[in-house]
């Protein structure tokens, strides 16, 4: 150990010792960075008003009253079901316009890209009250109809992203064969080009799922009532006092995230990319 | 060049094609427009009306007149200016340590920066308002280790409001940093050794300029991101941190007031942009938006 403190760290002068507080401090930053959402995880189990850790008697009481109440149920529904027709209106909706703005090679193509990434760089208070403000307008406040438009709107710019950069490690001359051979311009995209993007188009789909699933803002102001989401209660919850039930619900949430994510992580061949 | 007997139909079919392809932009252009541009149009519009609905400029005036605002555009700044220097202050030191170890070490420890990334806003900030409150972790932790004896108000303040959005805000600082730092050739500095320079001139005169774009782009991107931020603010500020956003909200949840929260989101949005503008200048702002995906 005294060896190694004395070690220059780089072929420059520096020894590991006197860059000691650098580890050190950068050990702590990462610890910060992970263990407040980790720490939620067993706090949720505990038996106590107080969410202690480590808790002094386990109980599964904050799920209990999770799973046993009506109206957290209900918005768990809403935001599943928003999430998912989220991610399958987005998905070839972002698909299509990230093809064709990469196929067409447009000369106005970059104002074209920065208006259906509008959605990620507007303040999304502005977005929400804008939305809402529509809504009433069009008599679409509260309706599941509503929520997914808007949430498609905010999740079109991401699966655009992830599948534009996958395009632009594509050959497009692959499909210039596929054309040259007698397929259609749908054929070639479906049996050439889709293939190739299959995993970017399904990370995609799973960030347009969360985008949906996570957001707050826009459904504070457009979803209520029965279509109220599992987000917007929370928030509601928050502002009031400190639920451990939302303990429980955001273990929960973790949990599935989690499992969404690796499932991307394995779900493509490795060879993209 | 002598046309080929085809040339027009090869013309004409190739204007199909890239008008097809171009209509394939068209319904996610569409949605955009309805549910985006047109309904954030409107409120530039709101926003330029007295309440008896004849143009006047009313809103903005009283912006400009009114104390409260200006105290709202103070914390907004405030809060935004100190979470973007903690997040320097904690995040470059990270990177560097990031960027001087192997790669596949890095790789592992870029784990603790992703991963908040992935877990829900809500989470988080939940998870931050357990730990902070009178009689939670912290506290509770402090007072048994007898660092403090009354439990200290960690949260529904200024404190709680900047732990909850370095928190957020530091992975957006910390990925265009690191790339930039991981980027640079360490053969300069041992050039700076060799030509007599000590380890502290030569990180101050060779790495820092060096590694000065992702440091700009990151911390530009922090400060955007926390201008227009609401939700960790509303709750670990408790209702005494207003921010923009949040008085957005409250003039429409409470006041029912679409011209005074328009002007505000207009103002808003013309500050992003110029901000966003200037960071164009200085950086290029592809490799912000699409740095990701890569």
């Amino acid at each position: 150990m005294k060896r190694w403190l004395q070690q220059s760290a780089t072929d420059t002068q520096i020894t590991h010792g006197a860059r000691l507080w650098l580890y050190v401090l950068a050990v702590v930053v990462m610890v910060l960075l992970v263990l407040p959402t980790l720490l939620v995880i067993p706090m949720s189990f505990s038996a106590s008003q107080y969410l202690e850790f480590p808790p002094r008697q386990w109980s599964l009481r904050w799920y209990q009253s999770y799973f046993s109440s009506t109206s957290w149920m209900q918005a768990t529904g809403t935001s599943l079901k928003a999430a998912l027709m989220t991610a399958v209106l987005s998905t070839p909706l972002a698909t299509m316009a990230a093809y064709g703005l990469h196929a067409s090679r447009l000369r106005h193509a970059k104002w074209l890209t920065l208006l259906l990434l509008a959605p990620m760089v507007v303040p999304v208070i502005l977005i929400g009250i804008g939305v809402f403000y529509a809504y009433v307008k069009l008599k679409l406040v509260n309706s599941m109809l509503g929520l997914v438009l808007a949430h498609s709107m905010l999740a079109i710019p991401v699966v655009m992203l992830v599948v534009g950069s996958a395009l632009r490690t594509f050959d497009m001359d692959q499909e210039r064969v596929a054309r040259s051979l007698g397929a259609s311009p749908i054929q070639a995209f479906m049996r050439v080009t889709l293939p190739q993007i299959k995993f970017s188009v399904v990370t995609g789909a799973v960030l347009a799922f969360l985008t949906s699933f996570d957001e707050i803002i826009v459904s504070l102001f457009v979803s209520g009532g029965a279509n109220s989401t599992l987000t917007r209660n929370m928030f509601n919850a928050l502002r009031d006092q400190v639920d451990p039930t939302i303990a429980a619900i955001s273990t929960l949430i973790v949990a599935v995230t989690s499992l969404l994510l690796v499932f991307t992580q394995f779900a493509g061949p490795r060879k993209e990319k | 060049m002598t046309a080929l007997p085809n040339t027009r139909e090869l013309r004409r079919s190739a204007l199909f094609e890239r008008l097809g392809l171009i209509g394939l932009v068209a319904p996610a252009l569409l949605l955009i427009l309805v549910t985006m541009v047109l309904p954030v149009g409107w409120l530039f519009y709101l926003s330029v009306l007295s309440d008896s609905g004849a143009f006047s400029l009313e809103h903005y005036q009283r912006m400009w007149e009114h104390p409260s605002y200006g105290r709202t555009f103070w914390t907004t700044f405030q809060v935004s200016f100190l979470t973007t220097a903690l997040c320097i202050l904690l995040g470059y030191p990270l990177c560097y340590f990031l960027s001087e170890i192997p790669k596949r070490a890095a790789n592992l420890c870029m784990i603790a920066v992703l991963l908040p990334l992935w877990t829900s806003l809500l989470v988080r900030t939940y998870a931050w308002l357990v730990l902070l409150q009178r009689r939670g972790l912290i506290n509770n932790w402090g007072i048994e280790l007898g660092l403090w004896d009354e439990p200290l108000a960690l949260v529904h303040n200024l404190t709680g409001t900047l732990i909850g959005t370095v928190h957020v805000m530091l992975p957006f600082l910390v990925l265009p940093l690191y790339s930039s730092m991981r980027a640079i050739d360490r053969n300069y500095l041992r050039a700076a050794a060799n030509l007599g320079a000590g380890p502290l001139r030569s990180f101050w005169l060779v790495f820092f300029p060096l590694a000065m774009p992702g440091l700009v782009t990151g911390a530009l991107i922090v400060f955007i991101l926390c201008l227009g931020f609401y939700v960790t603010p509303a709750v670990l500020g408790g209702g005494k941190v207003i921010m923009v956003s949040s008085r957005i909200a409250n003039d429409i949840e409470i006041f029912f007031n679409w011209g005074a929260a328009s002007a505000l989101g207009v103002v808003l949005l013309v500050l992003t942009v110029l901000l966003m503008l200037a960071a164009g200048r200085l950086v290029r702002m592809d490799t912000v938006l699409g740095g990701q995906g890569k």
